[in-house]
């Protein structure tokens, strides 16, 4: 096995993750930025950030895999895999058990089957609407002009949460006027939002026994793990940092192609 | 290993061209063009039909057969359907009805048609009479209902049967009496008295185009296959608007010899071939390049699909020609039920032996969509093949996330590597 560090550069809708790992597979470095829209330059710097916090220099870098929307446009890939095989791959690293693997990303859900041996036995992405996804939560965000940081905490006070019908985003957020129009609390609106989010993500697939949770939507928000698992009563499990698992798979990639 | 410079956007893999193709282009030009001069000087009356409609009685009685469904796909491939749809969006035809009938009427109400380019006609030919056969789905009738109201062009067709099991008689001679019910109606247009020599002629040409165009998709049994669905999509062209005619018959002549020497002389389609894939639903007419060059780029040859297995008609019967029709167009695969579509797959897969299956959901052609009823979900476990679901449209790219299209079977492959 190289000695250098190994790279997983995740080029999300939402934000970009690069994730730094040495060859024992442990985290050394990561940075996660906005992805904007010049995904080379927000790569680049990802990987600068990431490279300063493992306290390594460039040249020590084996190999670099990149994953997400924009893994065409990282300058310094090796390769690309799909950001389905990445958060695979991520998920089995931290859980090695046949799990149902589900990631809510910026613009993305997915729902990953895997075996005992980590391969994928079906996936399943939401069709293309992306409602459920972390683009719904940030567009209500603007829309109830509530910073994102403050959802989680927000739904955590509901006591009487307001369900939401609609499968639209735009459309949702016209009827999440009309309940504030008709008194209902903000922190019951919220829940109703994360419930919705949940109901998409629900209809997508059926669930194995055991559920990893993965995406920046599940990092920001881990009471939407906690309503899964009471609406489920499976076992959810989520990695130390669930909005890396992606740039994590990617970087184990990245040392299997370079061993 | 040293960090990677650089890398290009998409590595494009180059499409094997078919040499028959030049041939396909005369036949189709000369199709148009006849088409053209016939509608032009009222020498010729012309007939509209559904692409599985009663083409052969039509020629049989003398008719120049246009097929609207074929210019649907024009307008799918060369990108122009989904500037036109709203034009009949705008009329009160849903955009969640079929984009064939949809772009079709739009086009004309446009004043468009891709023909122009093409071939430099200016217009599609003036119907002098409308034939359907609802057995694609029941749009193709109100597609043509439209053209009836708004040309004043009388308008037959066939009522198919759905969801058949097990064949019954009735059903047949149902469908054989309902063909030769059109006669009547077709006498009194063309002019002419119905002929049934010269019928039985078209019905015996449908049937040798329709053996010679299995042979052809089966030439993609052999490993590696010698071509793909995206090939055959182009190449079955005569199979749909010169079915009954000799053209049709020499054409897959040439084309089976090219296959034929194409696997002996172990030409692949895909060079590398290291998946082999199933096409369920339409094609995606206006990305038919794209995803070849994608599962090119990814060694994965698409060898079979229901679509284009879909014109082979070789129940039909010279000797018994009504009936032959009705057994042929009840046979088919669209018209079917769960069951036999589920037990047909399955017998393409013991012939192509694909490693795994991809539905197209297609928004606005249910009747094609095979997904919606778990049946990916149902054969993925009888084949123990992966199945892949991918939403788009046969024309209205509205409809097509290409990045999550492209993502989605990227990841399938990677699937399929790891098995």
């Amino acid at each position: 096995m190289s000695k250098g560090v190994f790279v997983g550069a995740d080029v999300g809708a939402s934000r970009t993750k690069v994730a730094v790992l040495d060859g024992e597979k442990t985290l050394l470095g990561y940075s996660i930025r906005k992805s904007g829209t010049d995904f080379l330059r927000t790569s680049e710097l990802c990987l600068k950030e990431a490279l300063h916090m493992a306290k390594v220099s460039p040249s020590l870098i084996s190999a670099c895999i990149s994953t997400g929307y924009g893994r065409k446009n990282v300058s310094f890939r090796n390769d690309s895999k799909t950001e389905i095989g990445c958060h695979a791959r991520g998920a089995y690293h931290y859980f090695p058990i046949a799990a149902t693997v589900i990631d809510i990303g910026g613009q993305d859900n997915k729902i990953i089957k895997l075996d005992d041996q980590g391969r994928r036995l079906s996936f399943k992405m939401n069709r293309k609407c992306a409602a459920g996804t972390g683009a719904f939560l940030e567009e209500m965000s603007f829309r109830l002009d509530i910073p994102l940081e403050e959802m989680d905490f927000l739904a955590r006070a509901s006591e009487h949460m307001v369900e939401l019908g609609s499968y639209c985003t735009v459309f949702s957020g016209t009827e999440v006027l009309e309940k504030i129009r008709q008194g209902a609390e903000v922190a019951d609106i919220i829940k109703g939002l994360f419930y919705s989010v949940i109901k998409r993500v629900m209809e997508m697939d059926s669930f194995t026994d055991r559920i990893v949770m993965t995406g920046g939507v599940v990092e920001h928000n881990p009471y939407i793990v906690e309503m899964i698992r009471e609406i489920t009563q499976k076992d959810v499990l989520i990695p130390k940092h669930p909005q890396l698992t992606g740039a994590v798979g990617a970087a184990l990639f990245a040392m299997e192609t370079a061993a | 290993m040293k960090m990677g410079k650089h890398m290009p956007e998409e590595k494009k893999t180059a499409r094997k061209e078919i040499a028959a193709g030049k041939t396909l282009k005369k036949i189709m030009a000369d199709h148009f063009h006849e088409m053209d001069e016939a509608a032009k000087t009222g020498k010729k009356k012309i007939a509209w039909c559904t692409s599985v409609g009663p083409a052969e009685l039509l020629r049989g009685m003398g008719f120049l057969v246009y097929f609207p469904e074929n210019h649907g796909a024009l307008l799918g491939a060369t990108r122009t359907a989904t500037e036109v749809i709203p034009y009949a969006t705008a009329i009160g035809y849903s955009p969640d009805i079929c984009s064939y009938l949809t772009s079709d009427v739009g086009a004309y109400l446009h004043g468009t048609t891709p023909l122009t380019r093409a071939y430099n006609i200016a217009s599609v030919p003036r119907p002098d009479v409308l034939v359907f056969n609802t057995n694609q789905c029941r749009d193709v009738q109100d597609w043509f209902a439209w053209y009836a109201r708004e040309l004043e062009v009388p308008l037959i067709g066939i009522h198919t049967h759905r969801d058949i099991g097990p064949i019954r008689e009735y059903q047949i001679q149902d469908i054989a009496k309902q063909t030769e019910e059109l006669v009547p109606a077709l006498e009194e247009v063309s002019g002419e008295k119905f002929d049934m020599d010269r019928f039985k002629e078209a019905v015996g040409l449908s049937r040798r185009t329709s053996e010679l165009w299995r042979e052809c998709l089966e030439a993609a049994a052999a490993v590696p296959s010698p071509w793909t669905f995206f090939d055959a999509t182009i190449h079955m062209a005569p199979a749909v608007v010169a079915r009954g005619t000799k053209d049709a018959v020499n054409y897959y002549e040439l084309l089976l010899a090219e296959l034929q020497g194409r696997i002996e002389s172990g030409i692949a389609a895909v060079d590398g071939e290291r998946h082999r894939i199933y096409w369920e639903g339409m094609p995606i007419w206006g990305k038919l390049r794209a995803l070849s060059e994608q599962f090119a780029s990814l060694k994965t040859c698409v060898v079979a699909s229901t679509y284009c297995n879909s014109w082979i008609f070789d129940q039909l019967d010279p000797e018994k020609p009504f009936e032959s029709m009705g057994r042929a167009y009840t046979e088919l695969f669209i018209v079917r039920d769960e069951p036999y579509k589920e037990q047909y797959i399955k017998e393409c897969q013991e012939k192509f032996r694909f490693d795994g299956i991809l539905f197209h959901d297609a928004k606005t052609c249910p009747n094609n969509s095979n997904n919606r009823y778990g049946m990916p979900e149902r054969l993925s476990k009888k084949l123990e093949i992966p199945a892949l679901t991918i939403n788009g449209d046969l024309n209205d790219l509205r409809c097509y996330s290409e990045e999550q299209a492209k993502t989605n079977i990227e990841a399938f492959i990677e699937q399929l590597d790891e098995r």
